[in-house]
């Protein structure tokens, strides 16, 4: 509905084209993972089928007896969580600070935050390696290979990007509301929480999608920083492939079930994503 | 919810009414002073713990002689003041070039992956700008490949590229018969073709995703005034969108430059611990460098000559198109 004309078939045919082509893209390796994981064993040895000889849900059922499969979901769903859920409330504190306040070294402070995102992470790996275990000799708190020392790491990967999408987020959230939740006896956090908050819900639920995809998927510390019980999906899945045989349509139907709860997550929230997008990190 | 505030509250705020204004009076002067202090502090303690202080012990590190005979007991490794610089951009020497061929490498494949994933993702976005049906569908499963886990994405196309049971060879050699024989595509020189193709189809969604939120934010009246001065689509685009979308793409380009830069997950996956020649990108570089050979120090320094180069570029990048961008309007 931009233009009160219809557009001009040269700009139709080229959407056609062009979307027809990309969706193909975008299917194909989809396609073929739905479709690997209800194939038997044979079908996936030979030459690539486009169908299965017969389907079969076979691969389903095996997965989880090839790998400890359901300890490294369990892993990634509470390391994923709980980082999410720190994630979150640290950046809206900090988001909070930056957009309602004036105090020295604000700056400082949000180029620092944004600039780690550059940090080669091949660079701090080993050093922190190094830190966790330092700090589990002198204190006891086992950092290394425990869930913990991943759920500290991975929720500082997805701060720096939070903070900033809520900064703009918070931004777009007009003052006088939390001025008026102060004249009205509200602390600074008490203005926070009843109004800067909810009124930035698709903010904070991107932001929360953001930082649970970023958990779920990482795998260069995942795979420095566990062991065989904290071991997440990310360094688990790894496992269908080391074996003597590969067993392609059981690595297919485990990488489906690693995906879906993301995915579903994803699909379900992107509305909020690309309003929290559109308020916050773009304006 | 209330509880939670109200232990969240300095206790000055709950002194007795009586004195109330001067109560506030007070608190909002500390409040003005320290709470943006300490609403900072755990962000601030994080970073410090996982970014900061690693990055300054890896630069100590890398002025170390820090082979695995010292790895138990770092500290005493010997200094080796800018050795491990020296033999990382001795370029005549096999290690020096080996670290210049594959920053040649991911150079190039950065600058092709990320041009190729604006181009896509822009593209997608302009044309789902206007409400057509399926568009709600199309969109959603545009954003499949970004919302997928990077391992499951990736062994899905190592799967795919297989020499003898993949589907990238059966549709070219069997099915469309375009090469005389079935093709290795993890190792060797197509392996470059390999990971730029599945970069791209990982990283394009991210762009559209960005530019499709931008697109919202340019008022529909431009388009209507436009199209009363008999401007057609394409020059709508040329003359209003893009120029809208410039600040968009100024941060998008650069994030994408950085995580593609930086991407370590998606060769990891596709070809292990050792990545073939022709796509040896630089954290797997630097990661074999360091621990499959067992030469922190070393490593260490790659990585914050890596760091250097980044921050030139940004800071560079960072400077011209905000130059731009002020003598734009």
């Amino acid at each position: 509905m931009r233009t009160p004309l219809a557009p001009p078939r040269s700009f139709q045919w080229s959407r056609r084209i062009f979307l027809t082509l990309l969706t193909g893209f975008v299917l194909v390796p989809v396609y073929v993972m739905v479709s690997s994981s209800l194939k038997p064993l044979a079908d996936v040895t030979g030459t690539f089928r486009w169908l299965p000889t017969e389907l079969t849900i076979r691969p389903y059922i095996d997965i989880w007896s090839t790998v400890p499969l359901a300890r490294y979901f369990v892993n990634s769903l509470v390391v994923a969580g709980a980082a999410t859920v720190c994630s979150v409330v640290i950046a809206v504190f900090s988001a909070y600070a930056v957009s309602r306040y004036d105090f020295r070294g604000k700056r400082v402070f949000t180029l620092t935050v944004l600039s780690t995102q550059m940090f080669p992470g091949i660079l701090f790996l080993l050093p922190l390696f190094l830190i966790y275990v330092n700090i589990g000799n002198a204190t006891g708190i086992a950092l290394f290979g425990s869930r913990g020392g991943l759920i500290l790491t991975y929720l500082t990967f997805s701060l720096p990007f939070s903070i900033w999408m809520l900064i703009g987020y918070f931004d777009s959230v007009p003052r006088d509301l939390d001025e008026a939740a102060l004249v009205d006896g509200c602390g600074p956090l008490g203005a926070l929480f009843r109004v800067v908050v909810p009124a930035a819900v698709p903010g904070i639920i991107a932001v929360a999608v953001y930082a649970f995809m970023t958990a779920w998927g990482e795998v260069l510390f995942a795979s420095v920083m566990t062991n065989d019980t904290t071991r997440t999906l990310a360094v688990g899945l790894q496992g269908y492939s080391t074996l003597n045989d590969v067993y392609w349509n059981q690595i297919m139907a485990a990488s489906l079930v690693v995906s879906v709860p993301v995915v579903a997550g994803f699909l379900l929230l992107q509305r909020y994503l690309v309003a929290g997008l559109t308020a916050g990190a773009v304006k | 919810m209330t509880t939670t505030v109200e232990a969240g509250t300095p206790p000055v705020g709950k002194s007795p009414s009586g004195s109330a204004r001067g109560a506030r009076h007070r608190t909002g002067r500390i409040h003005r002073v320290g709470l943006p202090y300490l609403l900072l502090l755990p962000a601030l303690l994080l970073e410090l713990l996982v970014h900061l202080v690693p990055m300054v012990i890896g630069i100590v590190m890398s002025f170390k002689e820090l082979t695995h005979f010292y790895i138990r007991d770092w500290g005493a490794a010997p200094w080796s003041a800018l050795a491990n610089y020296e033999v990382s951009v001795d370029f005549d020497a096999p290690v020096g070039e080996a670290l210049l061929h594959s920053f040649l490498v991911t150079v190039a494949f950065t600058l092709l992956s990320v041009g190729l994933c604006w181009l896509i993702g822009t593209a997608a976005a302009v044309f789902m700008q206007d409400t057509f049906r399926g568009r709600g569908l199309l969109r959603a499963l545009f954003l499949v490949p970004y919302a997928l886990p990077v391992y499951a994405a990736v062994i899905t196309w190592v799967f795919m590229f297989q020499h003898d049971n993949g589907l990238v060879n059966h549709v070219l050699h069997d099915q469309l018969g375009l090469t005389d024989k079935r093709s290795f595509w993890l190792i060797g020189d197509n392996s470059f073709i390999a990971l730029l193709t599945v970069s791209v189809w990982k990283g394009w969604p991210f762009a559209f995703l960005i530019v499709m939120a931008g697109l919202q934010n340019i008022p529909r009246e431009l388009y209507e005034a436009a199209a009363l001065d008999g401007a057609g689509v394409w020059q709508q685009i040329r003359r209003i969108t893009l120029p809208f979308l410039r600040p968009v793409n100024q941060v998008l380009v650069l994030v994408l430059f950085l995580w593609t830069f930086n991407d370590f997950n998606t060769p990891f996956v596709l070809f292990g611990r050792t990545a073939p020649e022709a796509a040896d990108l630089i954290s797997v570089h630097i990661y074999q460098a360091s621990f499959v050979t067992w030469n922190f120090g070393t490593g260490s320094a790659m990585s914050v000559l890596l760091l250097l180069f980044l921050l030139l570029v940004t800071g560079g990048y960072l400077r011209l198109t905000s130059r731009g961008r002020r003598a734009a309007p």
